[in-house]
């Protein structure tokens, strides 16, 4: 017991945050069984969540490198959008094919991250307003490209659309007794894929580990010989690309295009970055950390629209409510952390 | 010649002159201001530059606010569009009551207003309490009423629409009888005068700047630097109710999710074009206020020309990228550089010959 209590004194900030992350998450699902009824304890249910939420993890991923980096990205919303309208006008109006609009997709999310790293980095500007900036481009060239909402015809498309990766062993028997197969879409697959990839590349690799020095202290990171601001750049470049292509899994998952998709995308990525345990101050987070945010973002969205409290703004003020409750905890490991170096 | 440039009014006169320039060219009808009669009767002056003077005013008082917000914190506040949306709300709701299409208000404008003055500075004192005690980036902070704000706006009338029938209500975003200048120009010149004779009078506009500046050394030097960010909240949903007044009174109802959109954009872009650093310390209050006018001044130009109202955000964010690379100190020093070479290399070519 008592090396429990030594242990858990000695944990780091990431880590601690981190198990906050897993318990609140686990906590809700149970609360979520448990007054909700069982629906929730079908498999399907929790692959629903990922199906739908397969891009916000690619966004809130991209933001966390960023966070982890010290600065921030609000221009993946938009991002999101403008690549779902030019893929679906492409694969609709010039009946190309579906390789090339994954192009596309990557070339405008590389194209995002290549000017906001350049600015952000290099030129030493205030990353929120460019990225602020970043997101009003974003969103007025997606109505520049097109105007209205349309649903992309396609037939290439709309097969690897509707194709579904059957999970073995977690399929349930419905009310006339046939046995159902648990599926995920091909888009989840992309973002566990991805979620790995970032995992190892933050904890066994040197770009990852300066991701953590430059966040953490910007001043001893340049004395330890670390390029800054080239670190800086890669953060804000590989958001971009995971934006672009978060923006081509969303535009799977919907297979439409609108201006108005993806509204408050980046909120609901900061957020769950946020509630995943990464410090707004830089430094600290965990890729794991931010799934796990995902997921408990979606679960409380979950239960406020299966509560009947499925009006528009009570997602919006639980959402927001949630992040500020993160944010005051995030205050409180701050000062803890003070206590200690003071000691 | 350098004194000008240095001048925070530089920046802005400049970009007005260059604006005036585009459309004297393109085409000069621009400039025409014609007197009319509204639909009541009334002596009305119309024209590109009135709607100017009149959708301007709003943003010069949402940008006095700003600019205080920007000089104390080194950071914005991205809610102003979802607070107005709230104060609006609060105004229609106390005018209406339970009665959504009452025929009669329900309590005197003033009334309306004062509430929603209360209600708005609370909802910046909670963004000044997250910025100034927890120490949360401004705009990170406000990112949370960003989202809630507009579904807050909703919930307070219940997702329905009051409709104000009295006639006196839309004066504020209108007209006045008998006088043909558009009234949230009074409204803005009346804010103005009090921000100024504010900064004047008080230590308001030197504890901000001083808090800006340096945070550690103006609490060593006796400031109490969470509370001046405190304030700056505070006057800023001050603000912010003001101009919620008149966008609610143009159209005497209130449209959730379309009100003020987008009008943060413009606010912050105001105060950077005013020259003011958007990382805090000096400010120019005047020079802001004028930032305000120019902007809408672009708006304006850029809706003459067609330009559809969502693609205007993209016109923006190219301006305020172009403002912000040119502002940016590395950007400066590069071409004060280059500036220094060529005149060195003029006056070496001009000794040799």
């Amino acid at each position: 017991m008592q090396k429990l209590k030594e242990k858990f004194k000695n944990i780091s900030d990431t880590n601690l945050l981190l198990l906050i992350t897993i318990v609140v998450f686990f906590l809700m699902y149970i609360g979520a069984v448990v007054f909700q009824g069982k629906g929730f304890l079908k498999p399907q249910t929790f692959f629903n969540i990922l199906n739908a939420n397969a891009a916000l993890i690619l966004l809130a991923c991209g933001l966390s490198l960023v966070m982890i980096t010290g600065s921030i990205d609000i221009s993946v919303g938009g991002v999101t959008a403008l690549v779902s309208m030019c893929c679906a006008v492409y694969l609709d109006y010039q009946g190309g094919n579906v390789f090339v609009s994954m192009l596309i997709a990557l070339g405008i999310g590389l194209a995002f991250g290549l000017v906001q790293g350049i600015l952000i980095a290099y030129l030493d500007i205030q990353p929120f307003i460019v990225t602020l900036a970043g997101m009003f481009f974003a969103r007025g060239m997606t109505t520049i490209v097109h105007t209205n909402p349309f649903n992309v015809e396609n037939p290439n498309f709309v097969a690897l659309k509707e194709t579904r990766v059957n999970v073995p062993g977690m399929g349930s028997v419905n009310k006339l007794g046939v046995y159902v197969p648990a599926y995920v879409e091909l888009g989840v697959l992309v973002a566990l894929l991805i979620v790995l990839a970032l995992f190892f590349i933050l904890r066994y690799t040197k770009l990852g580990r300066n991701f953590y020095a430059v966040g953490g202290n910007n001043q001893s990171a340049l004395m330890l010989g670390i390029n800054v601001k080239r670190t800086k750049f890669f953060a804000h470049l590989l958001c971009g690309v995971l934006a672009g292509i978060g923006g081509y899994v969303y535009f799977l998952h919907v297979g439409s295009g609108a201006p108005s998709h993806a509204q408050g995308a980046e909120m609901n990525a900061i957020a769950s970055s946020i509630i995943g345990g990464t410090m707004l101050t830089g430094g600290v987070g965990n890729i794991i950390g931010t799934f796990f945010g995902v997921l408990s973002l979606s679960t409380i969205q979950n239960i406020v629209s299966s509560a009947g409290l499925d009006q528009a703004w009570w997602t919006g003020i639980t959402i927001a409510a949630m992040l500020c409750l993160f944010l005051v905890i995030q205050s409180v490991v701050m000062a803890r952390k003070k206590k200690q170096v003071k000691k | 010649m350098s004194k000008i440039f240095r001048n925070q009014l530089f920046i802005p006169i400049a970009a007005l002159l260059l604006l005036a320039v585009f459309n004297l060219i393109a085409d000069p009808s621009f400039f025409k201001i014609t007197l009319g009669y509204n639909s009541a009767g009334d002596p009305v002056l119309s024209g590109y530059l009135m709607t100017i003077l009149d959708y301007g005013s709003e943003l010069a008082i949402l940008a006095i606010g700003m600019t205080l917000v920007t000089a104390a914190s080194g950071g914005q506040d991205i809610s102003v569009g979802a607070a107005i949306a709230i104060s609006g709300s609060v105004v229609l709701r106390v005018l209406c009551g339970r009665d959504h299409h009452a025929e009669t208000m329900q309590a005197p404008i003033i009334v309306a207003f004062l509430i929603s003055c209360v209600v708005a500075m609370i909802f910046g004192a909670f963004n000044g309490a997250l910025v100034a005690f927890f120490k949360i980036q401004p705009m990170v902070a406000t990112l949370i009423l960003f989202t809630a704000g507009r579904s807050i706006a909703a919930w307070i009338n219940n997702n329905e629409l009051p409709i104000v029938n009295e006639i006196s209500f839309s004066y504020f975003g209108g007209f006045i009888p008998g006088i043909p200048v558009p009234t949230p120009f009074f409204i803005a010149l009346a804010c103005v005068i009090v921000i100024f004779l504010a900064l004047k009078f008080t230590n308001l506009g030197l504890y901000t700047q001083s808090v800006g500046i340096n945070e550690s050394s103006s609490r060593l030097n006796g400031l109490n630097p969470e509370f001046i960010k405190f304030l700056a909240f505070i006057i800023l949903g001050l603000c912010v109710a003001v101009a919620a007044l008149i966008k609610v009174s143009r159209l005497s109802t209130i449209n959730y999710s379309v009100i003020a959109k987008d009008i943060e954009m413009d606010a912050i872009l105001a105060v950077a074009l005013g020259g003011n650093a958007l990382s805090g310390g000096k400010f120019n209050m005047g020079a802001s206020i004028l930032g305000a006018y120019v902007i809408q001044f672009l708006t304006t130009t850029l809706y003459k020309f067609n330009v559809p109202a969502d693609a205007l955000p993209a016109y923006k964010a190219v301006v305020v990228i172009l403002l912000v690379v040119f502002s940016a100190p590395t950007v400066r020093e590069f071409f004060s550089g280059l500036w220094k070479k060529m005149t060195k290399k003029g006056v070496e070519a001009n000794a040799k010959a």
